[in-house]
C-alpha cells in the first residue's frame, strides 16, 4: 500500500512541477494545488497506513498491542490542509484580480512592476 | 484529560503539575497579545481612528515584555513554556533562547516604530481594509517563528506571517501591487510548501517535532539521510531569505506596496528565513549543514554582488533599497557559509543591524517621496535646504548601511570579515568588501542627489512640499528613534555584541536550550 502511494505521490509532484513551470497563472494555480496535495499525501503515508486498528493503548499497558497508524501525522495533515486551502483561496482571488486588471495571465507580460525599459540613474552630478 | 486515577501512570513525565510562574508567560506574550488584539481590531474596523492607537499600545507592551525577557535570557539562559502544560515532546512548547529573543526584541521595536509612522500615512481605506489587524498578525507570526521550539509550529507561524503579508502587499489594490503580489505570493507559497515537505520527512525519520529533542536524536543517528533533508531546508529558507538564485521575487515586489509595508517586509520577512536557516542548519543539523558550505559560499558571494550591482543600476529609490536588502542577505550568508562561531556571531549581529537600518531607510524613502513627490533619482533634490535635520539622519543611515564606524553596521562587518579571513576564504572576503563598497556608492548617491543637489537632474526646480508640524512628528520621530538605536549600538556596542555572541554560542552548544526543557529529558 505504501509503495503504491509513494508512486502516486511521485506522479503528483511531477505533475505539479510540470504545471508550475508554465508561464500561465492558471496552470501555476493548479500546480500549487497539486503540490500541497502531494505534500499532504506524503506526510499521511509517512505515518503508516493501517486499516481499522484504533491507535488506543489498552488498559494497563504502555503501548498499543498491534501496529497502528500514527495519529500525529494525520493531525499535521489536517492543519496543513486548512492552511493550504485558505492560501489557495487567496491565490485564486489574486489571480482573478490580476487577470482583470493586468489583462493577461501570461507572467511574461506582467511587467508593470518591473518595466522592460527602466530609466537609468543619473550618470553624473 | 487526566485518565482514571486507578491506572498506575506517572503523569508527571508528560504533564506540568505545578502552576506556571507568571513570568514564564512573557515568552508567549509576543505572540498572544498581537493575535488577540489583531482579532479585536478586526471587530473595530468601523472605527478607523482608534486603530493605530490600539495597535501601538499592543506593540509597545510587546516591546517592553521583550526587553524584560531579553534581560532574563541574558542573565539566566533560555525561558521555556509548555503550551497546555503538555511537556515536550508531547506538546508544543515555546523556548526563547538568546537568538530568538534578540530577533523578537528587534522586530517588535521596528513594528512599533512602523505603527507610529503609519498613523499619518495609512489613510481611511487602508485602515478599513485591515492594515492594523494584518500588521499585528504579521508581528505575531514573526515572534512565534522566533520563539517556538516545535518545528511544525515553526511552519504554522511561517504561514501566519505569509498570509498576513499577502493581505498587506495587496492593500491599496494598484496595478503595480497586483503584479508584484502574484510573484511574491507564488514563490513564497512554494518555499513554505518545501519547508513542510522537510518537516514531514523529519518527523518520519526521527519521530519527534520538538527542536531540543530533535537535536539530541539527530546527533545520536549519524547514518540518517540528513543531507537530503538539509537540502530541502536550505532551498526553502534560501528562497524565503531571497538568496541568489532564488531572489527574484524580492526586487519584483518590495517596491510596490505602501512604504510602511515595504519597511516592515524588508526589515522582518527575509530575516525569518535567515533565522530558520541558523536554527535548523546551525543547531539541528550541524553535520549535514557542513556539507553545504561550498554551495553557501557561492550563494553568499553572488547574492551580495548581485544585490550591490542591482542597487547601483536602479533609479527608483525603493527598488534600490530592495537590492540593498539582497546585499545584506549576502552578508549574512557570508557568516552562515563560514559557519564558525565568529561567522554566526557576525551573521546574527548583521541580521539585527539590518532589521533596524532597512526599516529606517524605507521609512526615510517614504519621507523623500512625500516631500519631493517622486522616488526617482533624476527628479528628487533640494532636501538638505528643506530639512537639515532629516538630511543628517539620512546621512547616518547611509554610513550605517555601508558599515562605517561608529554606527551599527561596523561591528557585524568586522566580525564577518575576521571570520571569513580566519577561515581562509579570501575570495569570499573580497566579494563581501567589494559588494559593501558598491552598496555604499549606491546609497551615497541617494544622499548626493536627493539632499545635496538643489534641483532635478535637468536643472529644473523641485517643488518641495514642506512637512507640517504634525507630519514631522509622525514621520521623523520613528526614523529618529531608529537612528538613535543605530548610533547607540555603534558607540556602546557591548550589549548587542554580547547578546549576539551568546545567541551564536547557543547554536553551537545547544545544551542550555535542551536543559531548559529538561523536566522530560528522556
Amino acid at each position: 500500500m505504501e509503495t503504491v502511494l509513494a508512486v502516486l505521490i511521485g506522479i503528483y509532484f511531477a505533475a505539479s512541477i510540470y504545471l508550475m513551470l508554465s508561464r500561465h497563472i492558471i496552470r501555476l494555480l493548479l500546480g500549487a494545488a497539486l503540490l500541497s496535495n502531494a505534500v499532504n499525501l506524503l506526510i499521511f503515508t509517512a505515518g503508516r497506513l493501517v486499516h481499522e486498528v484504533p491507535p488506543v493503548v489498552p488498559y494497563g499497558l504502555y503501548a498499543p498491542e498491534a501496529i497502528t497508524a500514527n495519529p500525529l501525522p494525520q493531525a499535521l495533515v489536517l492543519t496543513a490542509i486548512v492552511i493550504a486551502f485558505s492560501i489557495f483561496a487567496f491565490l485564486l482571488v489574486l489571480a482573478m484580480r490580476a487577470y482583470q486588471v493586468l489583462g493577461t495571465d501570461d507572467t511574461d507580460h506582467m511587467r508593470i512592476a518591473e518595466p522592460i525599459e527602466t530609466p537609468r540613474p543619473p550618470q553624473g552630478y | 484529560m487526566a485518565g482514571p486515577s486507578d491506572v498506575d501512570v506517572d503523569l508527571s513525565v508528560a504533564y506540568v503539575d505545578a502552576t506556571v510562574p507568571a513570568a514564564d508567560y512573557l515568552v508567549a506574550l509576543p505572540v498572544i497579545a498581537p493575535l488577540i488584539m489583531g482579532a479585536f481590531l478586526l471587530m473595530l474596523r468601523r472605527q478607523p481612528h482608534i486603530q493605530p492607537m490600539v495597535a501601538g499600545i499592543t506593540l509597545a507592551a510587546v516591546f517592553l515584555g521583550n526587553i524584560v525577557l531579553a534581560l532574563r535570557v541574558a542573565e539566566s539562559g533560555p525561558v521555556f513554556m509548555a503550551m497546555g502544560r503538555w511537556l515536550p515532546p508531547f506538546g508544543i512548547s515555546f523556548n526563547g533562547d538568546a537568538l530568538g529573543v534578540f530577533m523578537a526584541l528587534t522586530s517588535s521595536l521596528v513594528a512599533l516604530v512602523c505603527v507610529v509612522y503609519s498613523a499619518r500615512s495609512i489613510d481611511g481605506d487602508g485602515r478599513r481594509y485591515g492594515f492594523y489587524p494584518f500588521l499585528l498578525l504579521l508581528t505575531a507570526g514573526v515572534s512565534g517563528a522566533f520563539l517556538t521550539a516545535d518545528i511544525f509550529n515553526l511552519y504554522v507561524w511561517f504561514e501566519v506571517l505569509l498570509i498576513s503579508s499577502f493581505g498587506l502587499i495587496v492593500l491599496g489594490n494598484s496595478h503595480e501591487q497586483l503584479d508584484g503580489a502574484v510573484k511574491y505570493a507564488f514563490l513564497n507559497l512554494i518555499a513554505t510548501t518545501l519547508f513542510l515537505i522537510g518537516v514531514g520527512y523529519t518527523y518520519g525519520l526521527f519521530g519527534t517535532l520538538n527542536m531540543a529533542d530533535l537535536t539530541l536524536r539527530i546527533a545520536e543517528s549519524p547514518d540518517a539521510p540528513t543531507g537530503t533533508l538539509m537540502m530541502i531546508f536550505v532551498f526553502a529558507f534560501a528562497m524565503k531569505a531571497a538568496a541568489f538564485p532564488l531572489n527574484f521575487w524580492l526586487p519584483a515586489s518590495y517596491h510596490t506596496p505602501n512604504i510602511v509595508t515595504s519597511a516592515i517586509f524588508a526589515a522582518l520577512l527575509t530575516k525569518v528565513g535567515i533565522y530558520a536557516l541558523l536554527r535548523l542548519g546551525g543547531m539541528l543539523f550541524p553535520a549535514a549543514f557542513g556539507t553545504f558550505q561550498d554551495v553557501l559560499l557561492w550563494v553568499a558571494i553572488l547574492t551580495s554582488l548581485l544585490g550591490a550591482a542591482g542597487a547601483l543600476a536602479s533609479s527608483d529609490i525603493r527598488k534600490m533599497l530592495g537590492f540593498l536588502v539582497l546585499s545584506g542577505i549576502g552578508a549574512m550568508f557570508v557568516g552562515i557559509a563560514v559557519a564558525s562561531p565568529d561567522g554566526v556571531h557576525g551573521a546574527v549581529l548583521y541580521a539585527v543591524h539590518s532589521i533596524l537600518v532597512m526599516a529606517a531607510l524605507y521609512l526615510a524613502a517614504g519621507v523623500i517621496g512625500r516631500m519631493t513627490g517622486s522616488f526617482d533619482l533624476r527628479s528628487v533634490g533640494g532636501l538638505y535646504r528643506a530639512s537639515p535635520f532629516f538630511a543628517a539622519m539620512f546621512l547616518i543611515l547611509v554610513f550605517a548601511i555601508s558599515g562605517l564606524p561608529p554606527f551599527s553596521g561596523f561591528w557585524p562587518k568586522v566580525l564577518l570579515v575576521r571570520a571569513a579571513m580566519t577561515a581562509g576564504e579570501a575570495w569570499l572576503t573580497a566579494a563581501y568588501l567589494l559588494s559593501s563598497f558598491i552598496a555604499m556608492i549606491a546609497i551615497g548617491r541617494v544622499w548626493l542627489f536627493a539632499f545635496w543637489r538643489n534641483g532635478q537632474q535637468d536643472g529644473s526646480e523641485v517643488a518641495i512640499q514642506p512637512l507640517s508640524l504634525a507630519d514631522q512628528r509622525a514621520f521623523l520621530t520613528p526614523i529618529a528613534v531608529l537612528v538613535v538605536v543605530i548610533v547607540g549600538i555603534g558607540i556602546i556596542a557591548d550589549p548587542a555584541v554580547y547578546m549576539a555572541g551568546i545567541a551564536a554560542a547557543g547554536l553551537f552548544d545547544p545544551s542550555a536550550y535542551i536543559t531548559a526543557i529538561s523536566p522530560v529529558a528522556p
